[in-house]
């Protein structure tokens, strides 16, 4: 069982680095206008880079 | 554990979001498509010294940073790429992007929280040895404690504000469940105990019950702020002489005494006298009445009035609060206070609910401890009664389904603004209707058939004139093909008409006494001098009929209340088949009459559009304003309508009779499982386990169940 010394961090590690990405996308305001991040992909100028 | 602290530093914060500093914000009704966004952003980009813009489709505005260009070269520039703008004052709508974006972050602190616990969980489940179990109870702990601190805090606060006042709300039980779990939880895993840990529950629990808040939230507040939005957009202003001199203020800053200028097609800021000019006054906003009024120097206007074909200069009498709108504004704000106590379902729901989990929870708690003079036993079982009671299933039933309907409306055309209008609209048992606004467009058509050559010369004459009959007369020779008449000389007399000269004579377009008809209340005189009485009337909506003829074969009692003549509204009700219609109702009479419905237990539903309505609006069970309404009534009523269309109305009825059908089956698909479950607690033999499938299967099959498809 002293596999648990590596596993239970890593589990933990890895839910958090899930929980940090999602709390980057809420301060980056990527849930502000879904409709507009459904539409923008339909216009060609976005195809290099999207607008920020 | 850090996991709050993050969050903490990621929740929004204006100052670091606004680094690209979007200081304007303009609102564009009208965009709809990637096309409408490149559009915009590149007009935008394209005027020079501006900063950055940036277009959200969602909220359809524009937040630009403007770098000190005039939002009006911004309105104009927008225009000439064919989109309306205008401007927006965010400071009206208070921080509720803030508060959905808050209690986002906080589902998903629960939610991380809650897989992790869950992972371990499953592993005490099947069965590991007694330190293993230790171990992970600790590591549970570690992980639900911050968690909870952060991500349950809106069902402590709110059950220590119910508490404080003397009251038990939902989140009473919900925060006692909360705590006592994980605290009982926490001392088991800190003492070494070998039981059975509710850290998943409480996470669990926290978790499901966020995400029916969250959709609560995101239903009304979708609609909160469209309807806030429709009222920061109306920043009255006025024009001020001073010395000579105009100037635009704010419509509330104008004191009695204070001249004010007002142009063709404003709507009066203000009570007052005229002191210069002469025009046709539009008092249907105020009275219903669809003929405009002929007044002149030394007649009293009133504020919501609109003058439509001549300058006037107005000495203020009443400003501000003083206007004979403020009558209408207390007529609201009384019915406001009813309306605001009516509850809901859930409400309804959790008053009984609340209590008995309480009770049933400390009887458990005693009865065992009699029965086994085991006080962590009795806990025990008093936690898992408290945890399988409280309702996750309850707590998404109703919130789960007015989000799936309220967005179902908002696609067909409709808003939702108040979050019990739902259950309101669906005890509706009679529809009463305003008649100009609501019914009618408020645009009048000519019913006279002309000859070609007197539609000509009508139309010709209509050119020189804004008034309703102009319009219509344009419009009637526009649908006939029919080429309006050059006229020289075309002059507007306000308050009589409009004259020109032919080479063949005087002709006059007006007042039937000033053209010199004997009958009829318009008149067109001829260049040979005979004269032409015309007749208009008003138009309707284009779905009115089909809208009444459905209401009413629905089983609803139809109803026609209007401040217009007795005439008028009569040919009305009979066009579109309403037996009952009341004309020369005033707003108070309106009102009063709404009231008395409700005494005699009538639930009515008021469609009303002017500010003569909004009493109506505000006493009626539920009440619908459309689009064209004026912000008083769309303020005061339930639902707005987006479109032109009438059709909406019956289709909300309707979806809310199924709206809350679906609450019911989903309160006792909640209630179901309670009696299923409870007396397995009682007896002792819930485990964590069983209280965890408990729970998700019952959220799932409400949300299920919101979503299901309607017929």
């Amino acid at each position: 069982m002293n596999v648990l010394v590596f596993l239970i961090p890593v589990s933990v590690g890895l839910g958090l680095l899930g929980l940090a990405a999602f709390v980057w996308t809420i301060a980056k305001g990527q849930y502000d206008d879904p409709e507009g991040s459904r539409q923008r992909p339909l216009d060609d100028r976005f195809d290099d880079a999207p607008k920020r | 554990m850090t996991a709050a602290c993050p969050a903490c530093a990621a929740l929004p914060d204006p100052a670091r979001a606004a680094t690209a500093a979007p200081d304007l914000v303009l609102h564009l009704p009208d965009i709809h498509c990637a096309v409408c966004i490149a559009s915009v952003e590149d007009a935008l980009n394209a005027v020079p010294g501006l900063g950055e813009a940036r277009v959200n489709l969602t909220l359809k505005r524009a937040f630009v940073a403007s770098g000190g260009v005039s939002p009006d070269t911004l309105i104009d520039a927008l225009a000439r790429a064919g989109h309306r703008a205008q401007i927006f004052d965010p400071g009206l709508l208070g921080g509720q992007d803030r508060s959905g974006r808050d209690l986002l972050m906080r589902v998903g602190v629960a939610g991380f929280a809650m897989m992790n616990v869950m992972l371990l969980s499953v592993a005490v489940w099947s069965g590991a040895d007694h330190s293993t179990a230790l171990l992970f109870h600790l590591i549970s702990a570690l992980i639900a404690v911050p968690a909870v601190a952060y991500s349950a805090r809106p069902f402590f606060g709110s059950a220590l504000g119910a508490l404080s006042a003397g009251r038990l709300n939902m989140d009473v039980p919900i925060s006692v469940a909360i705590l006592l779990a994980l605290l009982a939880s926490l001392a088991g895993a800190l003492l070494g105990h070998d039981r059975a840990a509710w850290f998943d529950a409480a996470l669990a629990l926290t978790f499901f019950l966020l995400v029916g808040r969250y959709l609560d939230h995101m239903g009304r507040s979708s609609a909160r702020s469209a309807a806030a939005e429709l009222a920061a957009l109306e920043a009255p202003q006025a024009v001020r002489v001073v010395d000579g001199r105009e100037e635009i203020v704010r419509a509330t800053d104008i004191q009695p005494g204070d001249l004010i200028r007002v142009r063709p097609g404003d709507r009066l800021p203000v009570d007052g006298v005229i002191l210069e000019g002469e025009t046709d006054l539009d008092r249907a906003a105020l009275t219903g009445e669809s003929q405009p009024d002929a007044v002149g120097v030394g007649d009293a206007v009133a504020a919501g009035e609109v003058t439509l074909t001549g300058p006037l200069l107005v000495r203020t009498l009443r400003a501000g609060a003083d206007t004979s709108l403020r009558r209408l504004a207390d007529l609201v704000a009384a019915a406001e206070m009813q309306k605001s106590r009516y509850a809901g379902i859930a409400d309804r729901a959790a008053r009984v609910y609340a209590p008995l989990v309480h009770i049933l929870g400390a009887a458990s708690f005693i009865a065992w401890f009699y029965a086994t003079a085991d006080g962590w036993r009795a806990l025990d079982v008093a936690i898992s009664v408290l945890v399988i009671t409280c309702p996750c299933a309850l707590g998404l039933a109703v919130p789960a389904v007015s989000t799936v309907t309220t967005a179902r409306l908002f696609r067909k055309g409709m808003l939702v603004k108040s979050r019990t209008a739902l259950e309101r609209l669906a005890e509706i048992d009679m529809v009463v209707f305003d008649k100009t606004g609501t019914l009618t467009t408020g645009r009048m058509t000519l019913t006279s058939d002309l000859s070609e050559a007197d539609l000509m010369l009508a139309a010709g004459l209509a050119e020189g004139s804004s008034h309703p009959v102009s319009r219509a007369l344009a419009a009637a020779a526009m649908r006939r093909g029919v080429t309006p008449a050059k006229l020289s000389d075309l002059r507007e007399i306000p308050g009589h008409g409009v004259t020109a000269t032919t080479e063949a004579g005087p002709v006059r377009l007006g007042r039937a006494d000033w053209v010199g008809a004997t009958e009829g209340a318009t008149a067109l005189r001829r260049a040979d001098g005979s004269v032409l009485p015309l007749a208009f009337s008003e138009e309707l909506r284009a779905d009115a009929t089909d809208t009444v003829a459905a209401i009413r074969d629905a089983g609803y009692e139809v109803t026609l209340l209007s401040g217009d003549a007795p005439d008028a509204v009569a040919r009305m009700a009979r066009t579109l088949g309403i037996e009952t219609a009341l004309p020369r109702m005033s707003p108070e009479a309106k009102a009063a009459w709404l009231s008395a419905a409700k005494e005699a237990g009538r639930k009515p539903l008021m469609v009303g559009d002017g500010l003569n309505d909004t009493g109506g609006l505000a006493v009626a069970h539920a009440s619908i304003a459309p689009s064209s309404a004026l912000d008083a009534a769309r303020n005061a009523a339930d639902l707005v309508l987006l479109s032109d269309h009438l059709a909406p109305v019956a289709e909300a009825l309707r979806a809310a009779k199924v709206a809350k059908a679906r609450m019911k089956q989903n309160i006792a698909q909640a209630v179901l499982y309670n009696v299923v479950s409870v007396p397995v607690a009682l007896a002792g033999f819930a485990t964590p386990l069983l209280a965890a499938i408990a729970m998700s299967t019952s959220s799932v099959t409400v949300s299920l169940n919101a979503v299901r498809g309607q017929k």
